[in-house]
């Protein structure tokens, strides 16, 4: 299994991998805003974590498709169908899931700090962000696998695993969000956003690879 | 290629595609006769009860609103039960029903976020708010499309089967993590005037016709769904048979 | 607007788009009766199973 998380971490972190193609796009999300919105700190500053979410989440949902299919088109993937049935397949997914969060969108979140600076974040907002991000965002790894798994077989399946997958992720968002601007806005309450948040993360990191795997073996059949 | 053998011995005796069209083609008509004359009924019950004490008039788009936000609810429901019968039970004709499910249940989900949208202008102002149900609403709506684009995008049909029935459990499973966030979120909508603890709480004149409206627009749904069904067998029958003779053509 | 011109709106775009699905879903099931009669028509065979 860590062969495995080693193998997906090195593919992803090259070139063709598409991992450094997600920070780009996240840091181009990022600068459009203040172009759209004007050039107002304190405006940049009020929808600063919301907007590193949001850039994050797209950024995020970038990458999946190619979650199975680099595998798929070398073979791979038959081969762990194969040698990896059942709960074993669940956890093959569930070490690839974790492979793509550190390699595609762990930097997304290192970077948010330096994207928070400009949109005039405060560094309260910003960690808070920051560490949002870092316990939110797995969970859209591992609920966007399900959606990698179903259009695993289709040519143009990006564009269709990320309109499936919206939907799925908007507690993470909201709840993300939430902690977020609860540690800059005084009365709001920071932990219970933050626990929920933490607990989807895991849930997903459960049914997640699971029903993936489910349907990467039934897809095969 | 054909994992379906349709014998007698299935489990429930419409696993047989050709048994389960004749069946609903003598089911259909009076399902449909039953949810128009439901409907109707209600509708002119609906109208001559008295207007409500604070809206006046427009209550009486409750009586297709609600209705329409329930079936949103029980077609999601519906293709999330016939999911687990593709995935655990293998039924035959679950995966139909999921695909057939789909695109009605997506048709009165948008019809309950317009006639919301229409009944909240005169009552809030605005014809869009982002409260706890509407947004819900709204997400589930993505979730039904999100599905139809899948179920477009994989030709094969078994493969499209498991792929779908995996994504509407999925969704299913979400709608109890949406809402509460949701509601989290924000709350502006009405509170629950029906089910609740304490009894309904819209009184019996208004209560029968939005009862018997939303047993009239589940009866309508249900008809739908079974016709849609049969058309999707018919379908899928037409594409073997295409198959077939391409390949007679073939070798002739 | 008054009130009965969103009512009667409500109601009309429902029945707008409940006919539009029942017209579809009717369309759609004469369409397939249609391509099923010209497959037979042209000698085709289904096998005695679901295919």
């Amino acid at each position: 299994m860590i062969a495995l998380f080693l193998r997906d971490v090195k593919l992803g972190l090259r070139a063709g991998g598409g991992a450094l193609v997600g920070i780009l796009f996240f840091l181009a999300v990022i600068a459009v805003v203040p172009f759209g919105v004007g050039p107002d700190l304190n405006l940049l500053a009020r929808i600063g974590p919301a907007i590193l979410w949001i850039g994050a989440l797209l950024a995020g949902l970038l990458g999946l498709d190619r979650l199975f299919q680099a595998d798929r088109e070398d073979g791979a993937l038959d081969v762990l169908l194969v040698h990896a049935p059942g709960f074993n397949l669940a956890l093959a997914v569930l070490v690839k899931c974790l492979a793509h969060w550190t390699a595609a969108i762990l930097p997304l979140v290192v970077a948010s700090p330096l994207l928070g600076l400009f949109m005039n974040m405060t560094p309260q907002g910003i960690g808070a962000t920051a560490l949002t991000l870092l316990v939110g965002t797995p969970a859209i790894a591992f609920i966007g696998a399900v959606g990698a798994a179903v259009a695993v077989a289709l040519p143009r399946g990006g564009l269709l695993v990320s309109v499936v997958i919206l939907p799925l992720v908007i507690p993470v968002l909201i709840f993300g969000v939430s902690a977020a601007y609860a540690a800059v806005n005084d009365p709001d309450p920071f932990l219970p956003p933050f626990l929920i948040l933490a607990a989807l993360t895991l849930f997903f990191a459960v049914i997640g690879p699971a029903a993936a795997a489910l349907a990467l073996h039934h897809g095969s059949d | 290629m054909n994992e379906n053998v349709a014998t007698g011995w299935s489990i429930t005796a419409l696993a047989n595609p050709t048994r389960f069209i004749s069946i609903a083609d003598k089911v259909i008509p009076w399902l449909g006769g039953l949810a128009a004359l439901a409907i109707a009924v209600a509708l002119w019950m609906g109208f001559n009860a008295p207007e409500d004490y604070q809206q006046g008039v427009t209550v009486r788009i409750m009586y297709i609103h609600v209705p329409f936000a329930w079936l949103a609810m029980f077609g999601y429901s519906m293709m999330a039960a016939s999911a687990l019968g593709t995935l655990v039970w293998r039924h035959p004709l679950a995966d139909v029903s999921v695909k057939a499910a789909a695109p009605i249940g997506a048709a009165f989900t948008l019809l309950a976020l317009v006639t919301g949208s229409i009944w909240g202008k005169p009552m809030w102002g605005t014809w869009w708010v982002w409260d706890a149900r509407l947004t819900s609403v709204f997400v589930l709506f993505l979730m039904y499309l999100g599905l139809i684009a899948l179920n477009r995008a994989l030709d094969d049909p078994s493969r499209a089967a498991k792929a779908s029935a995996v994504l509407a459990l999925i969704g299913f499973v979400n709608i109890p993590i949406i809402k509460f966030s949701v509601d989290w979120w924000n709350t502006l909508h009405q509170p629950a005037a029906v089910f609740r603890m304490d009894g309904p709480t819209i009184h019996a004149s208004l209560l029968w016709p939005l009862m018997i409206s939303a047993l009239g627009f589940t009866l309508l749904f249900l008809t739908l769904h079974l016709m849609a069904m049969r058309t999707e067998i018919l379908r899928r029958r037409v594409t073997a048979m295409r198959r077939l003779a391409a390949r007679r053509a073939d070798k002739g | 607007m008054n009130h009965d011109a969103y009512v009667f709106a409500a109601y009309a775009i429902s029945a707008l788009v409940i006919a539009l699905t029942v017209g579809w879903v009717v369309f759609d099931y004469r369409g397939r009766k249609a391509d099923l009669a010209t497959l037979e028509a042209a000698g085709v065979r289904r096998r005695s199973e679901e295919a």
